[in-house]
């Protein structure tokens, strides 16, 4: 949904670091019969990035950020950008207990999770299933639970125009958005990530009904934050995230939409960074 | 030729300036725009219309379903059927189609389809479909697997009226530990089953296997693409090892006939306008929600919607001259339908004698025009 949004982030913003960017490199890892594109940089403690509905479209200022004090591991979901189909995975919780066998096929141990939005319910659906390799949990603006009676907006029934503004606060990264053509290639990717996002997240909308009973079992130091002026998935919800993870802390960020990690990449870096360093080691 | 009167049931006192304001006639459309006192005038004068079509000498009457919208009042499409059912006594009624994807249970429309079967003493035809893109929205169905779901519930409704009960029914998406559907179909081994489709080449290929031989039923396209399509499947059936028989072979369409060219373009071109402009206004993202259509044809069409930009309005004169609406004397139709044939073979027709707001003395003067000046010339 945000193809476009992140496309401009790596044309407008992006494009005059490029070459001070740490080199980060693309792979393909075999997790049974679904080979799965990974983009990973930087050295240190290991962090895995879960995208959110749009996929990485280009590689973020956000995860150089990160990548200074951290090796980041940026994979395509199964169905997503570059990564195989994997049909069989039907569900959110099929795709948890994929990425189970992907971190041991990587062997992450004590690492930072970090995710957004669809990346961030999955996240969570991950650690309640088995958080024993996850050192922390950083969910930027996830789905997965809902409140009743404060809806979320709709994406699929949103214009192409509407699904870059309506991520957005800062109306100045949709219009560089908007500006953008994609290529075949990028064309390609985005209606992948579209039909792979509906996959998951068409029915019920954009969370699963049993997640909220489980979260409990996250015992891991968690941070959620989320962008106060997100149209897509309502601020009004990190409230009761904090509730439900025991140990959770909430950051709040004015005047910022759907995607504070590319918004505002630089303080979503910094509040992220933070938290990590004060999680016990 | 066999001659089917089609009917949408379109809500016509719809105020279509204040649903101009809306994303859409579907889904969005606040159902504050229906007047109930209006919408009963409008069963009573739709159902008569069907009902006439019998008194005029057409073989079937059609209905079929479609939901939360303007466009058409008819989200249970068996209801009206059964309503059929008792107003007639000769014609088939055909239901093209019920939406298969969008139910939990297909049982229920196998049970449904088998009582009016019963009830009509083996007149109905079923139309299988997948229901419009809208209706993904409406139903909170995942798109995503709309075609496996198609596929499972087909098989699913297909067994159960075929075969001795109870058996249990093993699927991805379905599964049953009792099928045991009660009544039987009339028709055995069921009703006929017609595939109303844009065309897609998949759709084209399942209804032509050998084990199906679905009549194959294009609507709303523009002539050269109604003959691709039943072309399409005439090669289909070929390389299948047989020849497709006309009666395989359908053309859904609005007709209308007046005396003269000039009055029927005057009389129901704007009407033809409303049907494509107002009544199937929807927007790109409600009509093809992503897994709707297949990868290879979603790439297809987004470069086709590339050079369309946003969704043109139609007007009377290109939906005349492209052939999707048959309006015009019935020297004009009878010409249209007979190229159709002779480039097809296709012996099918499904004539929409109502479209938009055409109101009930023009619809059942183009009936009886169509039935009297149009009709026994294709009945040779």
């Amino acid at each position: 949904m945000v193809d476009g949004a992140l496309r401009a982030v790596g044309d407008a913003r992006y494009k005059g670091l490029e070459e001070d960017a740490l080199a980060h490199q693309q792979s393909r890892l075999q997790v049974r019969d679904v080979g799965v594109n990974i983009r990973r940089t930087g050295a240190g403690r290991p962090l895995l990035f879960l995208h959110g509905a749009g996929g990485v479209m280009t590689w973020m200022p956000f995860f150089d950020a990160l990548a200074e004090h951290r090796e980041v591991f940026v994979p395509d979901h199964p169905g997503f950008g570059l990564s195989d189909e994997g049909r069989w995975i039907g569900s959110i919780g099929d795709l948890a207990l994929f990425y189970l066998d992907l971190i041991e096929e990587l062997d992450l141990r004590d690492f930072d999770l970090v995710g957004n939005s669809l990346g961030g319910w999955l996240a969570a659906e991950i650690a309640i299933r088995n958080a024993s390799r996850i050192r922390s949990l950083t969910l930027i603006s996830p789905a997965g639970i809902r409140i009743r009676g404060i809806p979320c907006g709709d994406n699929f029934i949103w214009s192409a125009e509407e699904q870059v503004r309506n991520v957005f606060h800062d109306q100045a990264f949709a219009d560089r958005a908007l500006a953008q053509t994609l290529d075949p290639e990028q064309v390609t990717i985005s209606l992948r990530n579209r039909f792979a996002s509906t996959r998951f997240g068409w029915q019920p909308r954009w969370f699963n009904p049993d997640l909220e009973k489980w979260l409990h079992r996250i015992k891991v130091p968690a941070q959620v934050i989320w962008g106060e002026d997100d149209k897509l998935l309502p601020a009004a919800w990190a409230s009761r995230w904090k509730e439900c993870l025991p140990d959770a802390r909430l950051a709040l960020m004015p005047r910022c939409g759907h995607l504070p990690h590319v918004e505002l990449a630089d303080q979503t870096a910094r509040i992220v960074t933070e938290f990590l360093k004060g999680v016990a080691a | 030729m066999k001659f089917v009167a089609f009917h949408l049931m379109p809500y016509r006192p719809l105020d279509l300036v204040e649903a101009a304001k809306h994303r859409s006639a579907w889904v969005v459309l606040p159902n504050s725009l229906y007047d109930p006192e209006k919408g009963a005038d409008e069963y009573e004068s739709h159902i008569s219309s069907l009902v006439y079509a019998e008194e005029l000498g057409f073989d079937g009457i059609a209905v079929n379903e479609h939901h939360q919208t303007a466009y058409g009042i008819m989200p249970a499409p068996n209801l009206i059927a059964s309503a059929l059912i008792q107003r007639t006594k000769r014609v088939k009624i055909a239901i093209i189609g019920r939406a298969l994807p969008l139910v939990n249970n297909p049982l229920y429309i196998a049970e449904e389809t088998a009582m009016l079967d019963n009830m009509s003493r083996g007149r109905i035809i079923q139309g299988f479909v997948r229901g419009i893109g809208a209706e993904y929205h409406s139903s909170g169905t995942n798109p995503f697997y709309s075609h496996d779901r198609f596929h499972e519930a087909h098989d699913l409704i297909i067994r159960a009226w075929s075969e001795a009960g109870p058996f249990e029914f093993e699927g991805d998406h379905y599964n049953f530990k009792y099928v045991n559907v009660w009544p039987r179909t009339y028709q055995r081994p069921h009703p006929p089953i017609w595939i109303p489709s844009q065309g897609s080449s998949e759709t084209v290929a399942w209804a032509a296997d050998p084990s199906r031989k679905y009549p194959f039923l294009v609507t709303f396209a523009a002539a050269d693409a109604v003959s691709r399509y039943l072309n399409a499947y005439r090669d289909q059936a070929k390389l299948f090892g047989y020849e497709a028989g006309g009666d395989q072979l359908g053309w859904a369409a609005p007709i209308y006939v007046a005396e003269t060219d000039e009055q029927a373009v005057a009389e129901a071109g704007l009407a033809a306008e409303q049907l494509f402009n107002n009544f199937l206004r929807m927007t790109w993202e409600m009509l093809i929600p992503p897994g709707y259509m297949s990868m290879p044809s979603m790439q297809n069409f987004v470069k086709m919607r590339a050079a369309l930009g946003s969704q043109p309005k139609r007007t009377a004169e290109e939906l005349i001259s492209s052939g999707t609406a048959l309006i015009g004397s019935p020297a004009t139709v009878r010409r249209k339908i007979q190229e159709m044939r002779d480039r097809t073979g296709f012996e099918v027709l499904v004539s929409m004698l109502q479209f938009g707001t055409l109101n009930d003395e023009l619809t059942r003067r183009n009936m009886a025009l169509f039935a009297s000046e149009v009709m026994p010339h294709f009945r040779t």
